[in-house]
């Protein structure tokens, strides 16, 4: 009996009225674990009932206890007839069960009922006894710490990372039995709920063994998805990076220096100097303090060549630690100093799959074989670009009706060994500025064309023209400017069909796809003057007549990396005058549009702020600087300028109409507003001093393409519509927090029926500092040669929009003058602008108070004792963020994964105000149940928050509407930066002393 | 084509107080869009019409959902469906709970009941406030009228606990509960010009001087049925009316104290009999009176006193009382002239 769980139930509050004739509520508990029940007494007559019960125990295993959920139901009683189910709260144990998590749970949960959503609140106790076991063969994982956050937790220090671990169970979907057709809707439902959430329970338990059986301790970077397969069953599968974690003992030290770790060996790493200023010196002087030969680094013309060996033998190094992995990927996304040595580029693979029926749900092999086919499919794609390793790696699915497209991708990559296995010499790489963007290929046998040049940097390595991955921007990365979101939109429409035919119709769509995306992307990121993509998600989405793309990341301009050549029209047709004309106006908007985004994000390279500093010149003298320097460029940089020159002939081809319609919704994406940046990763490089505001959010819009006669430009436009009006109504209803960044924006685009497009967005606005300082000295040169002209980059568009012929004539001229006095009106604009904001605000505020003078009553004290009750709320405030972190705060303590799958239902569709009003409060009910499990486990923040579904179908008509929605994150406790006392809550960890998960394998 | 759902819903709940007041005030979606374009939010944040509708449909569906816990303000504070902070709940209800001037000017004093509820649309055509709004006000003082009717303690308090108002709101509500509780019309032609901050002053001295709670407070209703021990003590002072000579002496004195002291005297000299006389009447008449005013305030106004002489001569009423050797009701004289005095003042206005 290794396990003893106990619960309590304390109070309700806030219950629904379920007595018509007396307004009240007879309400009492059921609660259920396993197949043991146990009932509270009746609390007659009362919306607010105190039962304080006695402590409910139950002995179970703790397989049990890590799969099934404590099911609390309340129920009004009735004498008469049946009683009366008010709704449930299902509270997932597992985070008592790992002794560093939390020890108790304890709080208000909302009651909920998958029909009426939440009614009523509940508070209770929960705890639980574990024993030692010390059976080998035990089916159970206790202890093993989860994370979705994708990067090593912050109060932890990794001592190996043991790499990837995978699993999936499936099951019949309980909507799809026969039994489905008797029983009621609200049953259905809790069958669907309870379902889930045994078979989540069962997949972390066993992705757990498997963990304990590599040595590990944890996993990092948990990422559970369901595939509602519908008739053919429902797939829970889950991929993560098992670790082993030491928890830091003070508390305080975020970023870890690894050396102290007693698994590696005596052999210390080069200290790490995360950023470098940018000399060429300097850099050299780093990579004479590695252990690594010197050789192929000397400052010789032939670096690049002589760097080959060294690669070499690091291969061979690791290949050993990797090679007895079946598949050497990593589900995380940042890491942990010097883990990273090169990126290769983004490797994904695709497939199309009929489904059948699960016939034997305890032998899911077919689904096992789909996804190890792929998998095999992306190593060998690793292994073409030279890497032994994938990280940043993801996995999704598409279902429409029997169709299923497996999608898998992450970004290749040659890793330190170090993490591994210990006994492994260590590499300490050259500068970890620029490292990871040399190339891991071999220069003579690329896979595939690609310019390289030497790394502008070091001086000493070959790189790539750009550089495309899935994971965060390494923080020690060298970037010159702000980052941007960066989206490529598709939709392709095909022929309805059914079987075989549907899938081949599919698959053979798919490449061109990827394709257009990838041009797509290519093209807008030189349109935004940046030479590097991260945290880049593609997501093809199957509906019946038509495909949907949509592939978003962040775009940086790397400095390492050379600088992006422009985009140039030529027309193929026949040339005629009016064709002439156009092919100009349209380069000339090019051209002003890369431009203006140089502006915008703040892109100088900084071969220019070396000859600057000291005498800040106007921004447009710089520009012509700029195009100095290239012709002046000396010996050493002549290859470098050679490639200049090559890469500027990135040509556009105007050879019909529909290449055309594809510059033109080029240019059709609008910058975001003043004051506002975005991006899709969790560093947003060029921006520091986050203030402690933010807005987490959810958003879902469902459009309906009535028009039956469509073509793939048309939807093209609707779909890129759809998403750059999803963006300005974000901006817009966010602009009180300006100036904020839109972080780790999150879509996920679906075709719930014919003519159905779905768009759903998760992100944190997050505002900064109007006042940036930077930490960078490569950044500080920026910002000392333009810090003057701040306050006018944060508004170019005005600028442009008003006179763009000026802008083009500041750029072919030096005189700066005219340009300068624009610049400081506009400056004087927008600060009135802002006062008039202010102002307004103001005024509205007083507006409000509508007291002109308080009469105070004479010579009673009574009126005098005055109460402020909101002092005393009960409710914990609870942030969630989709990022790691919380800016302005530490996290001291995890408290234990939180994934949660609802349904709810309505038939009375209207009623809750169509579907909006459906959605709108289901989604509100979903973070309130969110924070309510947060707080009563002792947290007061979720981070790495993600929406992983959310499914709705409706029926206007019949006046119904289904929705599901999965959740997932980390429940932490964070306190503020500033608070210099760690009081970490005292660990009660007596209790629940969970079997040695560090040493038991 | 067209957008078939669409919502945004933040993890702290997003709320504009502009359109949270266009809410309240009754427009409809599309009135309050128009609003705000005229308000010139587009220019400043480069949004287009189709941001702004969405963006007052999401608003506009918060609200809604928040209507039912604002109904029961307690709630606001310990749910959980909405993270809102302390500050933000405050103007939420103190928004919610307010109410128009012109609006209760028409409702002060009738019975919060179905049938002025049906008459609605005519106080909103005729105060120009939507009849959403309207319905909401009037909700708004049923429900705590219904809600401090059956609870012991002070008036102002109660509500103030319960609603989480404002002091100077919570006074408001106890003045209109008040009214309606004891029916005093103030629809009179001859008090238009009345401002419900007058009445609101009226009711508070009442509550404060003349109530059940002005004595006790521990009892139900005690601060809006009035001491009914009070009122017939009240009777007691027609002796200076009807005792002749009390009469000519309390005359007599209140000349020579006002003489040379005010132009106005030698109206007020003729007036002064009536004057008197007036109190004379049923003590529930008095303070019928005292509020339609026709009888005090009115020949004052016409005579053209100026506030001053008002307050001269009430004064010295009051004072010249005490000096009486036979008149022995001091203690319910002042305890009935003070509430007299200062609403007069209060009143005596253009």
């Amino acid at each position: 009996m290794p396990g003893k769980l106990k619960a309590k139930i304390v109070a309700g509050r806030h219950l629904p009225v379920m007595d018509r004739a007396s307004d009240l509520t007879d309400a009492f508990v059921e609660v259920k674990f396993g197949n043991t029940t146990f009932k509270t007494d009746v609390c007659p007559k009362s919306l607010n009932p105190q039962w304080n019960s006695e402590w409910f125990k139950f002995e179970v295993d703790d397989e049990d206890l890590q799969d099934e959920p404590l099911q609390i139901t309340v129920l009004d009683h009735d004498t008469y007839s049946a009683n009366d189910a008010i709704g449930k709260v299902y509270i997932d144990i597992d985070p008592l069960l790992c002794s560093e998590a939390a020890s108790v749970i304890s709080g208000w949960f909302p009651i909920y009922d998958t029909i009426h959503g939440i009614r009523g609140e509940i508070n209770v106790l929960v705890k639980v006894e574990l024993f030692n076991d010390l059976n080998r063969f035990r089916q159970s994982s206790c202890g093993v710490k989860f994370f979705c956050t994708t990067s090593i937790p912050r109060c932890y220090h990794v001592a190996t990372v043991h790499g990837f671990v995978e699993e999936l169970v499936v099951n019949e979907d309980p909507e799809y039995q026969w039994i489905d057709r008797i029983r009621t809707p609200r049953a259905s439902n809790e069958a669907r709920q309870r379902l889930i959430s045994l078979m989540s329970g069962e997949l972390q338990r066993k992705i757990g063994l498997k963990v304990l059986e590599m040595g590990g301790n944890a996993v990092v970077g948990y990422l559970q998805c369901f595939d509602l397969e519908g008739e053919s069953g429902l797939v829970v599968r889950a991929i993560g990076t098992a670790c082993t974690l030491d928890k830091l003992s003070s508390g305080s030290v975020s970023n870890t220096n690894t050396n102290t770790h007693v698994a590696l060996p005596s052999s210390s790493p080069p200290p790490f100097t995360p950023s470098k200023p940018c000399s060429r010196q300097s850099s050299s002087s780093d990579t004479d303090l590695s252990l690594t030969p010197k050789t192929g680094m000397g400052s010789g013309g032939s670096a690049g060549k002589e760097a080959g060996p060294l690669k070499m033998l690091l291969r061979q190094q690791t290949q050993t630690a990797l090679e007895q992995r079946e598949f050497p990927f990593f589900t995380l996304t940042s890491f942990p100093a010097g883990f990273l040595v090169h990126a290769g580029g983004v490797v994904s693979a695709r497939s199309v799959k009929l489904l059948d029926r699960i016939h034997n749900p305890d032998e899911p092999e077919t689904r096992d074989a789909w996804w190890e086919e792929i998998r095999q499919e992306i190593k060998s794609h690793a292994k073409a670009l030279g890497c032994h390793a994938v990280v940043g790696y993801s996995e999704s699915t598409s279902i429409c009706e029997e169709v299923c497209i497996l999608s898998a991708s992450g970004t290749a990559a040659i890793l330190n060994p170090r993490y591994m296995r210990e006994g492994c010499l260590d590499f300490g790489n050259t500068d970890h500025s620029c490292g990871f963007c040399h190339i891991p290929y071999d220069e003579l046998n690329m896979p595939f064309p690609a310019q390289l040049t030497l790394c502008q940097h070091c001086r000493q390595q070959k790189v790539p023209d750009v550089l495309f991955t899935t994971i965060d921007l390494p923080p020690e990365a060298a970037v010159t400017g702000k980052g941007c979101f960066v989206q490529a939109r598709l939709c392709r429409l095909k022929k309805k069909a059914q079987g075989e035919v549907n899938a081949t119709a599919i698959s053979n769509l798919l490449p061109f796809m990827e394709y257009e995306l990838h041009t797509q992307l290519m093209n807008k990121l030189k349109l935004h003057s940046m030479n590097a993509l991260f945290g880049l998600h593609i997501q093809i989405s199957v509906g019946e007549n038509m495909l949907l793309g949509l592939a978003s990341a962040t775009g940086v301009y790397l400095t390492a990396l050379p600088a992006p050549g422009g985009i140039q029209i030529a027309g193929k047709a026949p040339i005629d005058l009016s064709n002439e004309h156009h092919i100009f106006t349209i380069q000339k908007r090019i051209n002003d549009t890369i431009a203006k985004n140089k502006e915008l994000y703040q892109i100088n390279p900084p071969e220019l702020t070396e000859e600057v500093i000291g005498s800040p010149i106007p921004e447009p003298r710089q520009r012509s600087r700029l195009f100095r320097s290239h012709s002046e460029s000396s010996d050493e940089l002549s290859e470098l300028d050679l490639s200049h020159g090559k890469k500027d002939a990135f040509v556009l081809e105007l050879d019909d109409t529909d290449a055309l319609e594809d510059i033109h919704s080029l240019l059709t994406d609008a910058p975001p507003p003043n004051g506002f940046f975005s991006c899709n990763t969790e560093i947003m490089p060029g921006i520091y001093k986050w203030t402690s505001a933010v807005q987490m959010f959810t958003s879902v819009r469902v459009f309906r393409l009535s028009n039956v006669n469509l073509t793939n430009q048309g939807l093209n436009k609707i779909f890129t519509d759809l998403c750059e009006d999803l963006l300005k109504s974000f901006y817009f209803k966010l602009r009180s927090l300006i100036p904020c960044c839109l972080c780790h924006l999150n879509f996920t685009v679906a075709v719930p029926e014919e003519e159905l497009i779905q768009v759903a967005v998760t992100a944190v606005a997050m505002s900064y500092d109007k006042e940036q300082t930077h930490e960078k000295p490569v950044d500080k040169l920026i910002i000392r040669g333009n810090s003057e002209t701040e306050e006018q980059l944060q508004f170019p568009m005005e600028l442009c929009a008003d006179s763009s012929s000026v802008n083009m004539q500041t750029s072919k001229f030096s005189g700066s003058i005219p340009a300068s006095i624009d610049y400081g009106s506009f400056a004087d604009r927008c600060t009135t602008w802002l006062e008039l904001l202010r102002l307004k605000a103001h005024t509205i505020r007083r507006g409000s108070v509508k007291t002109s003078r308080t009469t105070h009553s004479l010579g009673r004290s009574r009126s005098l004792r005055s109460n402020c009750s909101f002092g005393g709320s009960t409710v914990t405030v609870v942030k969630m963020t989709p990022l790691s972190f919380l800016p302005g705060t530490r996290i001291i303590k995890y408290l234990g994964i939180i994934n949660m799958f609802f349904i709810r239902e309505t038939t009375s569709l209207r009623e809750e105000g169509g579907v909006s009003g459906f959605l709108h409060s289901f989604i509100a009910e979903v973070f309130a149940m969110v924070r309510a499990h947060v707080a009563a486990l002792g947290g007061n923040a979720v981070v790495s928050y993600s929406m992983k579904e959310c499914v709705l179908m409706e029926n206007p008509n019949k006046n119904q509407a289904q929705c599901l929605i999965n959740v997932s994150g980390d429940a932490v406790i964070c306190v503020l930066d500033t608070d210099q006392e760690v009081t970490p809550t005292p660990t009660t960890v007596t209790q629940t002393c969970g079997i040695g998960a560090e040493g038991t394998a | 084509m067209s957008v078939e759902l669409d919502v945004f819903v933040g993890n702290t709940t997003i709320m504009d107080e502009e359109v949270y007041q266009l809410w309240l005030d009754g427009y409809t979606v599309n009135d309050a869009v128009k609003v705000r374009m005229e308000g010139g939010v587009l220019e400043e944040c480069e949004a287009s019409a189709d941001v702004l509708l969405s963006d007052t449909m999401d608003q506009y569906r918060t609200f809604q959902m928040c209507e039912r816990l604002l109904h029961s303000p307690a709630k606001l504070a310990n749910q959980l469906l909405f993270q809102i902070p302390p500050h933000r709940q405050v103007v939420l209800i103190e928004r919610y709970y307010t109410f128009d001037d012109a609006f209760v000017r028409e409702v002060l004093g009738k019975k919060l009941s179905k049938g002025t509820k049906k008459d609605l649309d005519d106080v909103s055509a005729k105060t120009n406030v939507t009849l959403k709004s309207c319905r909401r006000q009037f909700d708004n003082f049923k429900r705590v009228f219904k809600v401090v009717e059956e609870l012991k303690g002070p008036l102002v308090e109660n509500i103030r606990q319960h609603f989480l108002l404002s002091d100077k709101l919570a006074r408001d509500y106890a003045a209109i509960v008040f009214f309606a509780n004891n029916r005093f019309e103030t629809g009179k032609r001859k008090l238009q010009y009345l401002t419900f901050q007058d009445f609101a002053f009226c009711a508070g001295q009442l509550i404060n001087n003349w109530t059940v709670g002005a004595v006790d407070n521990m009892v139900e209703d005690m601060d809006v049925d009035l001491d009914k021990e009070f009122l017939q003590e009240l009777k007691e002072l027609k002796i200076l009316i009807t005792d002749k000579d009390l009469l000519d002496q309390h005359k007599s004195l209140v000349c020579t104290a006002l003489r040379g002291k005010t132009k106005a005297f030698n109206e007020m000299e003729a007036n002064f009999k009536v004057r008197i006389k007036s109190h004379g009447h049923h003590i529930l008449h008095v303070l019928a009176h005292l509020l339609a005013h026709g009888h005090f305030i009115e020949p004052c106004r016409s005579d053209r006193w100026t506030t001053a002489d008002m307050r001269l001569y009430l004064t010295h009423y009051t004072n010249s009382a005490h000096i009486l050797d036979t008149f022995k009701h001091q203690v319910v004289w002042d305890r009935y002239m003070g509430v007299v005095k200062s609403c007069i003042f209060k009143m005596y206005h253009d």
